[in-house]
């Protein structure tokens, strides 16, 4: 080591009286010469960041004594560093930055129009005419908090604001929330809706007519084909009959009994989900796809789902429904009693209803039963001979191929309305629902809570004459083993070729 | 479910289960054999610890040689139980990027200087770890290795999970709250409030693995 330097640290070390080990310097004048070469150095400036050593101690030494951090010593470095960080950010730019606006300040605009009430003289028609019945969504919320299932309160509250809203907005009699079904990039909130009669009608009218007009420019097209294809030789035109389609259901019966409303979240438009029909609701059943959020994303599967997302959704609601709306056994009792039971469709509240005690309800299943009909395999809930309608159409000659195939398609029969849920199936050994009330040790307001097993995230809650339905999942059917996706059909035999043809 | 964690993070963890809140009991951890027979057994749990799954429906291999050493060819339900835990703790156990350094020693400790992923950070699953031995570290190309830093990035991220998109993040509450679902095991959630020390996740779910996956996306 040779003479130290004046840059290097140990500079004035070896000189006898300056060692480290010495704290007293006996000369007051040496001693102030050495402090302030001592804060000479530390005001050095660095020639590659423009900073000095004495500042920046100064700098953190502020900080820590500021900030106060628990366990210093051991987080030093980092608060170094944070402070030479910090310097990048205090210059004022000629470039203003564009004040960012935060996304939560932008949801909170969304959600502030939830709480906007509108004028008051509208809310004098309003109760002149039938008031829609709005369904309380935060009792709603209050039972199903009893069994750990549902949303936090702040987002119920958007909901039943969304609600109300939506009711404002559209033609409805009857209005009901029916869950939540969760997506990749963003969730679905959904409501059942009833629509004032008359309401329906129209639309379906409309679709009706641009299908005519379609129809109608695809045949004047195919005519000029025609006319151009008789000069050439015709390739053999194919006897393929596609099996005739299977009408859907009319709006207010069936499947398509109720119209549901989805929107991504509260605050949102909401979105009218088209009717279900059975060609998606077979397909669906054989498929399991994640729902992304977007309603017109498409579905990439196989069998081809007839549709886009909005169309699978609707038929997964359709058969959540179906399998999973659950009521007390008695609370619906059917309109007319002289109709045998199978052909009832319609329902109406028992007004002598008793409500079994909680502890009934919970410990066997004959309690509840299934208000909404079962879907059959055909995809729809009353089965329909698709060869009936379609030999109208068709010529003489093929009226025995139609004769065939119709007698292949047995008439299917599903499970009368008002159904006991005790007789659901279970899959091998799991029972398809599972009962519970929601505490034992307050047996009194306690609340019977049923979970579907077949459909995870279906719940139903019971509470004397109080019930609901409800669903928070992602959408799929459980079952014990794998889903196993079709199989493509096998390879159409060819035409034999050789020598001899 | 409980989980217990000393001030070691990489540590083994003691977990208690109960089924009233009231009453917890202490599961012993599996041995790789267990874990290897639990995750062939398919179905929903019984909700009652003592119940016994027959093994020879489900590997007679096993079985047979349960019944040879002398024991019983069932698995028990608390068995199923620990396992599913480590299997979901491992394969889905995540932490943001920075919560946890690692000491030169090898112990993980918390990281107390960690503020919060900032709302840009928190929306890339590159700044998701899962807290589990890192499997995909070493196949890192030397570039990759050199960004790196050693103290905050010793995990794998959630970046190159296969199959790709099997996470869904989601920014709720007005983009307060990012919320991370796993899809592989159906009912994980993992959340995060940006800009502050607040992340965690929980497991509500029937304790399956989701193996129809590729077919879902």
């Amino acid at each position: 080591h040779g003479p130290y330097q004046p840059h290097e640290p140990g500079y004035g070390l070896d000189q006898p009286g300056y060692s480290p080990y010495e704290d007293e310097i006996p000369d007051a004048q040496a001693r102030m010469l050495a402090i302030k070469n001592a804060k000479a150095y530390l005001l050095k400036t660095s020639t590659k960041s423009g900073l000095n050593l004495y500042d920046h101690f100064a700098n953190i030494l502020t900080k820590i004594l500021d900030e106060q951090p628990t366990n210093t010593v051991d987080i030093i470095e980092n608060i170094s560093k944070d402070v030479k960080w910090a310097q990048f950010r205090k210059k004022m730019d000629t470039l203003r930055d564009e004040h960012l606006i935060p996304p939560t300040f932008e949801a909170a605009e969304k959600y502030k129009a939830l709480f906007v009430k509108e004028g008051e003289e509208e809310e004098h028609e309003d109760l002149e005419d039938e008031m829609p019945s709005l369904p309380n969504v935060m009792e709603t919320a209050f039972y199903f908090e009893q069994a750990g299932v549902g949303l936090n309160k702040d987002e119920s509250y958007y909901i039943f604001l969304a609600l109300k809203n939506l009711i404002n907005v559209q033609p409805i009699q009857t209005c009901r929330f029916w869950g939540k079904i969760l997506g990749l990039e963003m969730n679905y909130i959904i409501a059942e809706v009833q629509l004032q009669e008359g309401e329906e009608g129209e639309e379906t009218g409309e679709e009706g007519e641009e299908t005519i007009a379609e129809g109608e420019k695809e045949m004047s097209e195919a005519e000029e084909e025609d006319e151009q294809k008789e000069k050439e030789a015709e390739p053999p035109k194919s006897t393929y009959k596609p099996p005739p389609e299977i009408p859907k259901e009319a709006n207010g019966t069936g499947t398509n009994k109720y119209v549901y409303f989805v929107c991504n979240e509260p605050g949102k438009p909401w979105v009218k989900l088209p009717p279900v029909t059975p060609a998606q609701i077979v397909c669906a059943r054989k498929i399991k796809k994640f729902f992304t959020g977007r309603l017109d994303a498409p579905i990439v599967s196989f069998p081809p789902f007839p549709g886009n997302e909005a169309n699978y959704l609707r038929a997964q609601i359709a058969r959540i429904s179906a399998g999973t709306h659950v009521s007390p056994t008695g609370f619906y009792q059917f309109a007319n009693e002289d109709e045998e039971e199978e052909e009832a469709d319609t329902y109406e509240e028992n007004s002598e209803f008793e409500p079994p005690p909680v502890a009934e309800m919970v410990e066997s299943l004959t309690t509840w039963a299934h208000h909404v009909k079962g879907i059959l395999k055909q995809g729809r809930c009353v089965w329909i001979n698709p060869s009936q309608k379609s030999e109208e159409n068709e010529e003489e000659e093929d009226e025995e191929e139609e004769e065939e195939e119709g007698g292949e398609q047995q008439e299917e029969r599903g499970l009368p309305l008002l159904t006991l849920i005790s007789e659901d199936e279970g899959m091998k050994d799991i029972p398809a629902w599972t009962a519970q009330a929601s505490t034992n040790l307050i047996p009194e307001y306690s609340v019977a809570i049923l979970q579907s097993n077949r459909w995870p995230g279906a719940y139903a809650f019971a509470s004397g004459r109080k019930f609901e339905n409800i669903y928070f999942g992602w959408g799929h059917k459980y079952s014990p083993e794998s889903h196993t996706p079709e199989l493509p059909p096998p390879a159409q035999a060819e035409y034999p070729s050789g020598p001899e043809i | 479910l409980a989980e217990g964690l000393g001030p070691d993070r990489a540590a083994p963890r003691s977990r208690l289960y109960s089924l009233n809140c009231l009453d917890w009991s202490l599961l012993t951890p599996a041995t790789k054999e267990v874990l290897a027979l639990a995750e062939q057994v398919k179905g929903r749990f019984q909700g009652d610890p003592s119940f016994e799954y027959n093994l020879s429906e489900i590997n007679a291999e096993a079985a047979a040689r349960l019944i040879e050493s002398g024991k019983e060819p069932v698995i028990k339900e608390e068995a199923r139980l620990i396992a599913t835990i480590e299997q979901i703790d491992k394969a889905v156990g995540i932490v943001p990027r920075g919560a946890f350094v690692k000491t030169p020693l090898g112990s993980v400790h918390e990281n107390r200087h960690f503020e919060g992923l900032s709302l840009v950070e928190a929306k890339k699953l590159s700044s998701y770890f899962h807290f589990a031995e890192p499997v995909n570290l070493k196949n890192k190309t030397l570039l990759e290795k050199a960004d790196l830093d050693p103290s905050t990035d010793f995990l794998d991220s959630l970046e190159h999970d296969i199959p790709r998109g099997s996470w869904s993040i989601q920014l709720e509450r007005g983009g307060t709250v990012v919320v991370l679902r796993s899809l592989l095991w159906l009912g994980l959630t993992f959340y995060h409030v940006p800009m502050t020390k607040q992340f965690g996740y929980v497991y509500f779910g029937t304790g399956e693995k989701n193996l129809d996956l590729p077919f879902m996306l």
